[in-house]
């Protein structure tokens, strides 16, 4: 299969096309909360499955030829901008990359538990990430000096380059705070998603807060001692991020600090 | 009548319109940034392979400079570039790569030592200098002479946006999510604002300030199969279009990426070609070297997406139910550098193909991905017609990119216009002219008119559906418009779409409440995007050459004598069914660099009368000041240093160009 210029014809990617389609039926809670009449429900709607098909195709055919008032989010509908988070058959993920092939025929769909309900399935995550982003104070504090433009950036460790950008990775769709234990009791809690991103500013040495700084943002029940360690955050983080090791470091980190 | 006043409205939240407003905000003026989304979710996160910056840290890199990227760009763009514009850019790139650094961005790094890569199917040991231990990491990209392209593993665009994101945080700039802009405020000589939609509860605002800017991306979802993200629907610049008053440029030239997945179009970075993926055919044959032996995989877009459909037109293609299609192999690159350096591309091939990229080819073909026009603006990134109103990013045309931009320039471009155009925007408030002076009056009538407009779909008695107009616009423009054009598809094309603008005229809901209704959202955005595909398809009905990404079966050759001009699309009447176009001329007598042949493509193409003239005058210029170093000798060609804001102004230094201390 390496030769240059020829090779064996490939493997298929494509699964048979001929298989007979299923019917399937989505269970979608429906609620416009700005509508004083509207009571939370479910609507079902039928259709044929087809081959390929992700919750972002099936939810568009249901918008185009069912009800053209049903509410959700896509952006890129591939996986990397977070905007499709909501819970199928009660588990949060990304609807773009569900396909339709692995999940029963009956299924639901909920609007992402924990954020405000904007409407139908759509949440606001924006407001709760970007309140997340104020209170953690997320961006690198380098101590105000401005950086030389036309100089030589300052160097970084490969290997840590490459940690940090494991930890950057985060899309912020909220499916880690939907899954989270804490976050349904604790209103102010900041979730793995929050935790995640002082691990990697603590990680990173542009930044230059200490424990103690940090201490300051996490060191407390709504950060890092709220955690009950269920951690259905690192089970359902789309990015396999490594949640439970994070908040795990972060722990022991805050407690040395915290003493 | 809910009026919200700012210094600078900055329309988009990507990654040009943050760094614009953060631009702004460091100059002392307040910024509010409109966003349809959460602004970490806009498009610029899908740009995964990497931005072109000349930093030349590694060893393929070396030599690299700005005069190189200068080159290429240039000659990527098949000579539609403004070339001035282009080198504002080459020379601010590497200082936007290194804000970046510093500003968190975790860069992919150089490690000193030997290292295996591919490189034409072979596989090569390249050793790093110590001297670059630690420095930002380049890669290949296509139609590049040197390893320019700077990343973060394939995630590039995602983590610039984040770290572009939380320092708008930072510097307290409020981005207004799930908000839209209906139209601008302006009086046919000042743009004052715009009036804009929550896309919550429905209201409407007059947003009024000294500068706007639009900064809403590119027009991808005018076609059925794009890698564009669903918002990139070209609303800013059918904002500016429907002014009547500032011209779009160049919206015919069309980029389609080698490799979008069969079939829903989502992106394959080109860092999979660039780190020595090949392209094979259904035979498993690679046949790039067969068109394109200088460059194969790696000639510029344009280039191996017209090769890329001429070898399916040729029976080449694998055959699927999705359609004819060829495959992208990265197998040789071994399941370690897929893991560590391609990691979105593995995942996207496990959830939308259930493949494994490391065992099996990806099936992929040509599919519409950038959009090189847009807002006309001068370097400034202003509009010439409509003072007070800018444009940056892919909705801007300034025009660095001309009729093909190459890969890993627009992720750069969004940032360096950020850098430049927010300071011209505050030089701008700064002067007499940033004064604002406008009659409530015309804020009440222009929000009067865009609620009149909501309340004739919302209430009125319409019968065309909305989809149903957006369907056929997309396949149309899909269908007729794409990589290998003809007058008679083109005609038919503009028919069509003349059609459905009227049929637009007349759309009726099925859901009529206001809020959070997507039904209506799409009506009134399907209005605005068939105007655009109109430019488009008009634009290219007109141009009777090829030049870039714009190919004419019937006039295949580029004709500099009569086509060196840059269209101008203008819609002087709202009731009118196409646009106004005008045209631009490239001045040859100002080029830095004259047009001639790629170095890829098509070698056949008919030369501007004066370019000969120019090409002596060139060499002579750059002999007489040889001696005196490479930056004496762009000098004597073309200066453009003053053009720069002076903050940006002066040379990047580099391991083998050091500056003095």
């Amino acid at each position: 299969m390496n030769s240059v210029t020829d090779s064996a014809p490939p493997r298929a990617a494509n699964p048979p096309a001929d298989a007979p389609q299923r019917m399937l039926h989505f269970h979608v809670l429906r609620h416009d909360p700005q509508d004083p009449v509207s009571i939370p429900h479910f609507d079902v709607f039928e259709l044929e499955e087809a081959p390929g098909m992700t919750l972002f195709i099936a939810l568009n055919v249901i918008r185009e030829q069912l009800d053209p008032s049903l509410a959700f989010d896509f952006v890129c509908r591939a996986g990397i901008c977070g905007s499709c988070g909501m819970v199928v058959n009660g588990r949060p993920g990304l609807a773009c990359r569900t396909l339709t092939q692995d999940l029963p025929a009956e299924i639901s769909l909920a609007p992402l538990p924990a954020f405000e309900l904007i409407a139908d399935l759509s949440v606001n995550t924006g407001k709760w990430m970007r309140g997340m982003s104020e209170r953690l104070e997320t961006w690198v504090h380098s101590l105000g000096q401005e950086v030389d433009l036309a100089r030589l950036e300052a160097r970084m460790d490969p290997e840590l380059a490459d940690r940090i950008y494991e930890l950057d990775r985060c899309i912020e769709c909220g499916c880690c705070v939907a899954a989270c234990g804490t976050a349904r009791m604790r209103e102010d809690f900041m979730g793995a998603v929050g935790l995640n991103k002082i691990a990697r500013f603590a990680l990173d040495p542009r930044d230059h807060r200490n424990d103690e700084d940090f201490y300051e943002l996490v060191g407390n029940d709504d950060g890092v001692f709220g955690c009950m360690t269920l951690l259905g955050c690192h089970d359902v983080c789309p990015k396999q991020l490594p949640l439970q090791t994070q908040i795990a470091f972060l722990r022991r980190k805050m407690v040395k600090a915290g003493l | 009548m809910k009026v919200v006043y700012t210094d600078v409205l900055v329309i988009g939240g990507g990654l040009a319109g943050l760094r614009v407003a953060i631009g702004a905000r460091r100059r002392g003026h307040d910024a509010i940034v409109l966003s349809l989304v959460p602004p970490k979710r806009s498009h610029s996160a899908a740009a995964q392979g990497g931005m072109q910056a000349s930093l030349a840290n590694v060893t393929k890199g070396q030599g690299d400079n700005e005069d190189v990227h200068f080159e290429d760009t240039v000659k990527g763009s098949d000579w539609g570039a403004d070339q001035q514009v282009v080198r504002m850019f080459v020379n601010t790139a590497p200082k936007a790569v290194r804000e970046l650094a510093a500003w968190g961005v975790p860069w992919s790094r150089v490690r000193q030592g030997d290292r295996q890569v591919i490189i034409n199917g072979e596989q090569v040991t390249i050793t790093e200098r110590a001297a670059a231990h630690g420095l930002v990491a380049q890669r290949d990209f296509g139609g590049t002479r040197k390893w320019r392209t700077c990343y973060v593993s394939d995630g590039t665009g995602h983590a610039m946006l984040f770290a572009v994101g939380d320092r708008a945080i930072a510097e307290g700039i409020p981005v207004h999510e799930r908000t839209e802009a209906l139209a601008l405020i302006h009086d046919g000589k000042r743009c004052y604002g715009a009036i804009v939609r929550d896309l919550i509860t429905g209201e409407l605002t007059a947003y009024v300030a000294r500068a706007t800017a639009i900064a809403t991306g590119g027009a991808g979802r005018v076609y059925r199969v794009t890698t564009n993200v669903v918002i990139c629907e070209g609303i800013g610049a059918a904002l500016a279009l429907e002014t009547g008053i500032v011209p779009l440029g160049n919206m015919e030239a069309v980029q389609f990426h080698p490799t979008g997945i069969i079939p829903a179009g989502i992106l394959m970075t080109e860092g999979c070609r660039g780190d020595g993926g090949l392209l094979r055919d259904v035979n498993g044959h690679r046949f790039m070297p067969d068109y394109e032996p200088e460059k194969k995989e790696l000639a510029s877009r344009d280039v191996v997406s017209r090769r890329m459909e001429e070898h399916i037109r040729q029976g080449n293609g694998a055959k699927s139910r999705f359609g004819e299609h060829l495959w992208l192999d990265i197998t040789l690159l071994g399941r370690k550098h897929i893991e560590h350096n391609l990691r979105e591309v593995k995942e996207i091939c496990q959830y939308f193909l259930g493949i494994d990229p490391a065992d099996q080819w990806i099936p992929v073909r040509p599919a519409q991905h950038y959009t090189m026009g847009g807002v006309r603006t001068d370097h400034t990134g202003q509009t010439p017609t409509l003072r007070g109103l800018f444009a940056a990013g892919e909705a801007a045309c300034w025009d660095m990119h001309g009729f093909n931009r190459l890969g890993g320039n627009s992720v750069a471009e969004t940032v360096v216009a950020g850098m430049i155009v927010g300071e011209f925007i505050a030089d701008f408030i700064e002067s007499p002219e940033g004064e604002l002076d406008i009659p409530t009056a015309v804020l009440r009538d222009a929000l009067e008119a865009e609620r009149g407009k909501l309340d004739v779909l919302l209430k009125g008695s319409g019968r065309e559906q909305a989809d149903t107009l957006k369907a056929e616009m997309q396949q149309t423009m899909t269908d007729n418009v794409g990589i290998f054009r003809t007058g008679a598809d083109l005609q038919r094309a503009v028919d069509k779409l003349q059609e459905l603008l009227v049929r637009s005229r007349n759309i009726g809901l099925r859901s009529r409440r206001d809020g959070p209704n997507p039904e209506l959202v799409t009506a009134y955005r399907v209005q605005k995007m068939i105007k655009i595909a109109l430019c488009v398809a008009q634009g290219a009905l007109t141009r009777t050459e090829s030049r870039g990404a714009h190919f004419r079966e019937d006039f295949p050759r580029r004709n500099d004598a009569e086509w060196l001009q840059r269209t101008l699309a203008t819609w002087n009447d709202p009731l009118a069914t196409l646009p106004t176009l005008n045209y631009e001329a490239l001045d040859v007598h100002r080029m830095e660099l004259p047009p001639g042949w790629r170095g890829y493509g098509n070698k056949d193409y008919v030369d501007h009368p004066d370019t000969p003239q120019r090409a002596a005058a060139v060499a002579k210029l750059r002999e007489a000041a040889t001696d005196a170093g490479r930056h004496a000798v762009q000098a004597a060609l073309m200066p453009y240093d003053h053009l720069l804001p002076a903050s940006l102004r002066g040379r990047n230094e580099r391991i083998d160009e050091k500056l003095p201390t």
